[in-house]
């Protein structure tokens, strides 16, 4: 108790508790102006991004570590490098908001509420895990959050109906939509665009362009790389997804064109994937090492913040290094609890095929083995 | 009187993968007008590795990379597309051009307009791949008339379905397996010829026995060999016919088989309604072989669900060695 008091002794005498930066201006399209270039950050805002970001970047890592153990297994899109991108959606956004996305989605599973705990379990299948272990790693959901979907570009569409249904209910809620360069060449993307423009429905398109379809390059895969301007008749913006401050401040200006009526917008972020698009791919095949290192030496997102935060003595290297302390216990604690949580129980095989259905019988792997399906 | 002392022909260990892509490249070879395009099939030497090698010998005119987007099949008047979906799952959604336009256009257009056209790629349940990724469309792409389709087991199978999809006129499924892929199986002297087809529509007798009729088609044929070599160790002697094609089906080796055992057990991954082992019931009970039976024929399939994630969920979802003896015992009232 004592320490706490010095602490907070030491947070208000030695600490600036906000600082003006000047963040990258967002290429537009289709509006007059764009987001603040000036932004406000808060010590305690600082520090929240940052332990944010620092748990999901050791989260993945330690995915990667599990994965190569063999205790994750199938598919596992990480997502490190791309931090900023959710923890800058999740600042200018409502928890009674909604977000779907694709299959890099363990980030995302956290910034809506998921637990580093419920997320390591899913991703080695046991009891624990978010979707009862029935899920894996493409499919982890949570309120107002719609997945993980293992389908390229199909979480397109839903989102845009979750916009609908916002629509329809008039509560003022909107609905984030995230896809990547690859999937923005897919067909009902543009279908979406359309629906979406014509009923003006609140809806975010984000496109995380980390440069490289699987082993595509944005180059070999589209005939315009302009994403944030191929809604075409839907307002744009390009904006740095590797700061933060950007990602907030770019959300937070379309965040207001969707509740003020006006209908969808489309923001693209430029950012940078570290791992290859999956475990099984090494990533360097289509890409140079030299790459990979120069921008997590010139723009990683955590360290930006950090060299931000230091630099202004809105915190001090040793708070920082508790906070990192911290994260690696949480991480550490959670991946115990993943490696011995106890895999689903058979009776769960066949529970939630349908919904609200009194007790079903579901055909086995042969006409004798009769199973037990219950809501 | 002198034997010269003949050796057995070279037979030869490849695997799935190899096979796949020894086909590809010898009818890319042979044929001009034939060439790959899909995702990652060209510079990342495909997803699953099947087309390694081809984009550095062929080039860019005949192995293409596309964008994401399935449903971009290329209906190239005068040349021969193989087209290759990463998985089958991803087909669903091109699955109206394969069957609105692919399957259905020679017969719209009364034999005017042919569509020479190979579908391939990874089908079915891999390892921990979850409920988007598991899918096995032998039975949605069998049910349509205008498409064959065919569902290599072995090397073999693979190099001379591919061969002969990729010659034919038509527009040919090929369902192959991931799991499968680095698996080697034993390739015959004629099988490594640049010749070697396989027909589509006739299937193969893997095993012979007295005792009772197994049919599977992919992975589980080896399934119903691994069941066959247990049980005939209790003396139950199967006969393991591997169906090679699913549409056209060759039921008459089914029927000729089961006029033989009487009983029959059908193997698949994929789900109970609707599906393979359904349709062979059907025709059984259709044709000659029906009176033969003493017992009615018992389908082994995956289970009636989505495919789970975790590991034994996983495991019990889908037909293993002991659901495919214990089912044979129970067809044998054993």
């Amino acid at each position: 108790m004592v320490k706490a008091m010095i602490t907070s002794a030491r947070t208000y005498a030695d600490f600036t508790t906000q600082a003006t930066f000047e963040i990258k201006k967002c290429d537009v399209f289709k509006l007059d102006e764009g987001p603040a270039t000036q932004v406000v950050l808060t010590r305690d805002e600082g520090l929240q991004y940052y332990r944010t970001m620092q748990t999901m970047r050791r989260m993945e890592l330690k995915a990667d570590q599990l994965y190569k153990q063999k205790i994750i297994r199938g598919f596992c899109h990480l997502y490190d490098g791309q931090e900023a991108c959710a923890v800058g959606i999740e600042a200018s956004i409502n928890l009674s908001d909604h977000l779907i996305t694709a299959y890099r989605a363990h980030g995302y599973t956290y910034t809506r509420g998921g637990t580093v705990k419920e997320i390591m379990a899913e991703l080695t299948g046991r009891r624990g895990g978010i979707a009862k272990g029935k899920g894996g790693s493409m499919h982890m959901y949570c309120k107002h959050f719609y997945g993980g979907n293992g389908i390229v570009g199909a979480q397109v569409p839903l989102g845009a109906g979750v916009a609908l249904a916002c629509k329809y209910q008039g509560n003022n809620e909107l609905c984030v939509c995230l896809y990547g360069d690859g999937a923005a060449n897919q067909g009902q993307i543009f279908e979406t665009y359309n629906m979406a423009a014509l009923w003006k429905l609140p809806v975010i398109f984000i496109c995380e362009n980390n440069r490289y379809g699987m082993g595509t390059s944005v180059e070999r895969a589209a005939a315009s790389t302009d994403y944030f301007k191929r809604g075409e008749f839907i307002p744009g913006l390009r904006v740095d997804g590797m700061d933060v401050l950007c990602v907030r401040e770019a959300t937070r200006f379309a965040a207001d064109h969707c509740r003020s009526g006006k209908g969808p917008i489309l923001m693209e972020l430029q950012t940078y994937r570290y791992h290859g698009h999956s475990m099984s791919d090494p990533g360097v095949s289509y890409r140079t090492r030299e790459e990979i290192q120069e921008v997590r030496s010139k723009s990683d997102p955590i360290s930006m913040l950090k060299d931000r935060m230091l630099s202004n003595n809105m915190a001090s290297v040793e708070e920082l290094k508790e906070i990192d302390v911290e994260v690696r216990k949480e991480i550490e604690d959670a991946a115990q609890f993943a490696t011995t949580d106890p895999e689903p129980p058979l009776e769960e095989l066949c529970n939630h095929i349908f919904c609200d259905m009194p007790s079903l019988e579901v055909r086995g792997t042969n006409p004798w083995a009769k199973l037990k399906s219950v809501s | 009187m002198r034997d010269f002392h003949r050796s057995a022909p070279a037979a030869v260990q490849m695997t799935v993968r190899d096979a796949l892509n020894q086909a590809m490249d010898e009818e890319l070879e042979r044929d001009e007008r034939v060439f790959l395009l899909g995702e990652e099939v060209a510079q990342y030497d495909g997803a699953y590795k099947v087309s390694r090698g081809l984009w550095k010998k062929y080039g860019d005119k005949r192995i293409i990379d596309t964008p994401i987007s399935e449903i971009n099949v290329l209906l190239q008047a005068g040349l021969r597309p193989i087209c290759e979906f990463m998985t089958f799952n991803f087909s669903m959604q091109a699955i109206d051009q394969i069957i609105n336009s692919a399957a259905k256009t020679y017969y719209m257009s009364a034999g005017l307009q042919s569509v020479p056209i190979v579908f391939r790629g990874p089908n079915g349940a891999s390892a921990g791949v979850a409920a988007q990724h598991s899918q096995c469309f032998a039975a949605w792409y069998g049910h349509c008339p205008g498409l064959k389709v065919v569902s290599p087991w072995n090397s073999e199978d693979a190099k001379g379905l591919l061969k002969s999809a990729i010659r034919d006129e038509n527009p040919v499924v090929v369902l192959e397996n991931e799991l499968l892929y680095g698996v080697p199986f034993e390739m015959s002297e004629e099988a490594q010829s640049k010749d070697f087809t396989i027909p589509i529509g006739k299937a193969k007798i893997e095993r012979q026995g007295n005792s009772i009729t197994l049919v599977a088609h992919s992975r589980y044929v080896g399934h119903c060999l691994d069941a066959a070599a247990v049980l005939a160790k209790e003396g139950i002697e199967c006969e393991v016919i591997n169906l090679r094609t699913i549409r056209p089906m060759d039921v008459e080796s089914i029927e000729t088989s089961v006029m033989k055992t009487n009983h029959l057990v059908t193997v698949e991954g994929g789900w109970p309604q609707f599906g393979i082992g359904a349709e062979i019931c059907a025709r059984i009970m259709e044709g000659p072989a029906f009176n033969y039976l003493d017992s009615p024929v018992t389908r082994v399939t995956g289970v009636d669900i989505p495919m789970p994630y975790a590991k034994i969920l996983e495991d019990h979802s889908l037909p293993q060695v002991k659901d495919i003896i214990f089912s044979v015992k129970k067809t044998l009232n054993i």
